[in-house]
């Protein structure tokens, strides 16, 4: 870091000389960051349904210039991130309220729910698509 | 010794005056939008490839077009409570953190109250 001490004072470490070095990755943060992130992610979404709402009020020609994109690659990635998004804050979201009453704080249960709530997001995904391309 | 005057303890409201209603309805939202969140995208997986007029027939019938008013509440006023909570922790400022307090309540309002409409629209139209 080149950031300097204040004179007079000794050297000592500066935030966030943590990281990398010292600082052991864990699931259960990484899972507690990627809730607020996908909360952040799907409040633009939830704009962008509301366009695909409002867009559909506005007629067929409206509707197909929104229709355009999301069916184009670029909105379908988009839309498949969104999806997991939705899937992961709400199985999360499941295990925050397990913890709104008192349960689930032991570490092993919180890393049980936490790998629960990754496999768990990811099936619901897969599904959501299946039903989506299987017709 | 609890420093807490007797009639601050029964309030139970705590210094910034609002209890925990902010955790509370956050709370109520998260378990309406369980199901709504998950009937949603069910069913938009079930209409993909569909064009506009399968859309819209979908939203015109009286129980999917009630469900979905009730998912873009709910969905919309637990947005606007995780913004605002995001807001509060991120902004230092505090002027900046007032001005994005109120256009997040403002913003999430339009968008609500304009999607409501736009789902009655095609719901109640011909």
């Amino acid at each position: 870091m080149s950031h300097q001490p204040p004179k007079g004072l000794p050297s000592r470490p500066l935030s966030p000389f943590m990281l990398g070095q010292y600082y052991r990755f864990q699931l259960t943060s990484l899972l507690s960051f990627a809730h607020r992130l996908t909360g952040i992610g799907l409040s633009v979404g939830t704009f962008l349904l509301a366009a695909w709402l409002i867009t559909l009020a506005g007629g067929p020609e409206a509707y197909g210039l929104f229709a355009k994109h999301l069916t184009a690659w670029y909105g379908q990635i988009l839309l498949f991130c969104w999806s997991w998004a939705l899937l992961y804050h709400l199985c999360n979201g499941i295990r925050h309220l397990g913890w709104d009453i008192g349960k689930g704080y032991e570490l092993k249960t919180a890393y049980a729910t936490g790998y629960a709530v990754v496999i768990g997001s990811l099936i619901l995904t897969a599904a959501v698509w299946a039903v989506a391309y299987a017709k | 010794m609890s420093m807490r005057s007797p009639l601050g303890q029964a309030r139970g409201l705590g210094s910034a005056k609002d209890g925990t209603h902010h955790f509370w309805v956050q709370r109520i939202s998260a378990v309406a939008l369980v199901p709504l969140a998950l009937w949603f995208v069910f069913s938009v997986a079930h209409l993909a490839g569909g064009d506009f007029y399968m859309v819209r027939h979908w939203v015109h019938a009286p129980s999917v077009a009630i469900t979905l008013v009730l998912f873009i509440a709910a969905a919309l006023y637990h947005s606007m409570l995780g913004i605002q909570v995001v807001i509060e922790d991120y902004i230092g400022n505090e002027g900046t953190k007032i001005v994005g307090l109120l256009l997040n309540k403002f913003l999430h309002a339009i968008v609500a109250v304009s999607t409501i409409f736009a789902v009655l629209k095609v719901a109640l139209g011909s």
